[in-house]
């Protein structure tokens, strides 16, 4: 695709330089972790720092994207989506489309290769629904490393097809039987053995959480998404769009999409998180919108938490959404007015899965499914000449026995 | 003077390294942390660390992720371990006793209502884990307007840079992980542990403890030669996750005692400091 600069902004930039030089968003992120981890992280802070600023390092990711992940990913006018809606221009950016069918892609591809500059021969990661853990393994099947994925026992038994996934990409999958045994518990369980085995491992954070450097790193690695937009969207629809929209778990696609239009003030950014059953019920995911902040997995952010400050366990159908925080650029965002955060419940979401699928011909991924399903209540509320820009972060391949089994269907 | 600072004064009168046991609190249940203080105590204790349970317990082995998980279901919470804590300074206004645990619960109390609650409980010194020097400016102000001593960890991968920071503001002594990795995993190399507590001597006069690894009484006796303290943790929560839960507090009051044997055979090895 031919990249670029868009010419005209309805406003200009505002300038945006967060994280601060210790990692800190206003009274949020930091590094709050054990004092047996800090050399750990004060070695990859200054291996990420080179790469960074690093011409040949960028070089060679960008090469990667293109080659093996597939970028740029297209942006694509939903028009009979739209149409059907009878209000704002749809757009969604196919993040679908890339190698393993994910964003998550962008983010292990960049710490693969800061892991390789570091001569690190052991990744290790955790995972939820798995797609970070087949992310992961790919890069390290990619590069020749050892890998090893945790993941609660929990969600192994739910994911089964993920775990083979990563075994066929010669991945030691440990199943986590401590806790709720669920993605909270294997993220306990990967800084515990990063700890113990860090002089070889390097542990790739699957979302915008943790200790500092990592809310910044996986936010510039998954950047790529929305660097692209600001010059896909004045290309394809003239100008920059109104909103844009992206499904908040830990937060790693939407902070990808939201952080190159932060200085952007005509570009509304809007997060949707998992209101799961409802969050009246208590039976939800939605940290920003009914949790409140506090430290976990080393940073401080909003949390889902009871009245003796531990830590709840989450529901929502999509199992990427299911984590009880939220990055720390979030929580800033969320208090700084920079962006605002909605919920969409487990049956909202299905709904807006089966209206792409029939409209588009496009099976989301259930956690973009819920960005979608905020697109489909704001976008009839707003005029046709309005532009409403949708992370479509993956697809719903992997979903196929959760929404059947939702349809009353076994397959 | 703090119980803590006479603590290791009359400790160091005799030669003695303290003996400090960690337990966590409300394991097997709340109803039962009075009596597991007494019995650390009547089998050895100098300073008791008392563990306060989280859902999760990042730094932890999966010996205290579970004695966590025990308390938790029990029903443990902050404010019942600062009322337990109270309650045994009623019969115990000597033992000095240090809260350790993760920052959640307590930012969820607030940083001051806990430094507050704390102090009118009896607690001498409080060591948050995820809490490191440069996120601790709050904290230790808090602690320090409670006249309450904030303990900080130092590790084998410590930078002189960051020995500095942690001398710069920890009171009390500060904790020595002994090794690399998570609470009760596998034996030290006590001569590295002595030469890193050089090192840590050198830009401090705070007591250096030493936890992490210490499994059996000889290693506590080799130990407890060059350290001002001893931390056993992991092998008295085993005992304690053995036992049916009203035998708990004997059973760890007397795997103790095996430890407290090592420290006083450690006296006569202990060249005067």
């Amino acid at each position: 695709m031919q990249m670029r600069v868009p010419v005209a902004e309805p406003r200009s930039p505002v300038a945006y330089d967060m994280p601060d030089a210790t990692g800190h968003f206003g009274p949020y992120g930091g590094t709050f972790v054990a004092e047996t981890l800090q050399a750990a992280l004060e070695e990859l802070r200054d291996a990420y720092a080179a790469c960074r600023a690093d011409p040949a390092f960028q070089a060679e990711l960008a090469y990667e994207l293109e080659h093996y992940v597939g970028r740029p990913s297209p942006v694509y006018h939903a028009k009979r989506l739209s149409d059907e809606l009878g209000g704002a221009q749809v757009y969604l950016k196919r993040e679908d489309l890339n190698h393993t069918g994910a964003h998550k892609v962008n983010n292990t591809m960049g710490q693969a290769l800061v892991a390789r500059r570091m001569g690190k021969p052991r990744v290790i990661a955790e995972t939820g629904a798995g797609q970070h853990g087949v992310a992961a393994a790919t890069v390290a099947a990619r590069y020749g490393m050892e890998c090893v994925v945790y993941m609660g026992t929990e969600d192994v038994a739910r994911q089964a097809q993920n775990v083979y996934r990563m075994k066929l990409l010669g991945a030691t999958v440990v199943p986590v039987t401590s806790g709720s045994r669920t993605l909270k518990d294997a993220l306990n369980e990967a800084m515990r053995d990063w700890v113990t085995n860090v002089a070889n491992t390097f542990y790739i954070i699957g979302t915008v959480a943790g200790p500092h450097p990592y809310p910044m790193m996986v936010r510039d690695f998954n950047a790529i998404v929305g660097k692209e937009c600001l010059v896909q969207m004045p290309a394809l629809a003239g100008r920059q769009p109104d909103y844009v929209l992206a499904c908040v778990g830990g937060g790693s696609n939407a902070m990808g999409i939201f952080h190159p239009y932060i200085p952007h003030p005509g570009v509304k950014l809007v997060g949707v998180e998992a209101g799961g059953l409802g969050i009246a019920t208590g039976r939800h995911a939605a940290t920003l919108s009914a949790g409140s902040p506090g430290v976990l997995h080393g940073n401080r952010t909003y949390l889902m938490q009871d009245a003796d400050g531990q830590i709840l366990e989450t529901h929502s159908i999509s199992a990427g959404l299911d984590y009880p925080g939220v990055g720390p650029e979030h929580a800033w965002l969320k208090d700084s007015g920079r962006a605002s955060y909605v919920s969409v419940t487990d049956d909202e979401a299905l709904a807006a899965f089966h209206t792409l699928c029939r409209t588009e011909g496009i099976i989301p991924a259930l956690e973009s499914s819920h960005a979608v399903a905020h697109a489909m209540r704001l976008a009839p509320t707003l005029g046709r000449d309005r532009i409403v820009l949708v992370n479509l972060s993956g697809r719903g391949d992997k979903d196929m026995h959760t929404v059947a089994k939702a349809s009353g269907l076994s397959l | 003077m703090s119980r803590i600072a006479a603590t290791f004064d009359r400790l160091r009168a005799v030669r003695r390294a303290a003996l400090v046991p960690f337990v966590t609190a409300g394991d097997p249940s709340p109803a039962h942390i009075p009596g597991m203080l007494r019995s650390l105590v009547a089998n050895g204790a100098d300073v008791i660390e008392l563990g306060v349970p989280f859902s999760d317990p990042m730094a932890d082995g999966p010996t205290i992720q579970r004695a966590s998980e025990r308390a938790l279901r029990a029903g443990t919470g902050l404010a019942m371990i600062l009322d337990a804590v109270k309650q045994y300074r009623r019969e115990d206004d000597n033992t000095p006793i240090v809260l350790m645990g993760y920052a959640n619960p307590i930012e969820h109390m607030g940083v001051a209502a806990f430094a507050g609650r704390a102090k009118e409980s009896g607690v001498d010194g409080v060591l948050v884990v995820d809490y490191p020097p440069e996120e601790s400016g709050a904290w230790v102000e808090a602690l320090g307007a409670a006249g309450i001593d904030p303990i900080f960890l130092l590790s084998p991968t410590s930078s002189q840079a960051r020995i500095d920071l942690v001398a710069r503001l920890a009171k009390g002594y500060i904790y020595y992980v002994s090794l690399k990795g998570v609470t009760g995993a596998a034996n030290i190399d006590t001569a590295d542990v002595e030469r890193m507590l050089a090192r840590i001597r050198g830009r401090t006069s705070v007591p250096v403890g030493v936890g992490f690894g210490i499994r059996d009484p000889e290693t506590a006796r080799a130990i407890a030669r060059f350290a001002d303290a001893v931390v056993i943790g992991s092998r008295i929560v085993e005992e304690i996750e053995r036992a049916e839960p009203d035998q708990a507090a004997q059973r760890a009051g007397a795997v103790l005692a095996t430890f407290r044997a090592g420290v006083d055979a450690a006296v006569g090895d202990r060249a005067s400091r």
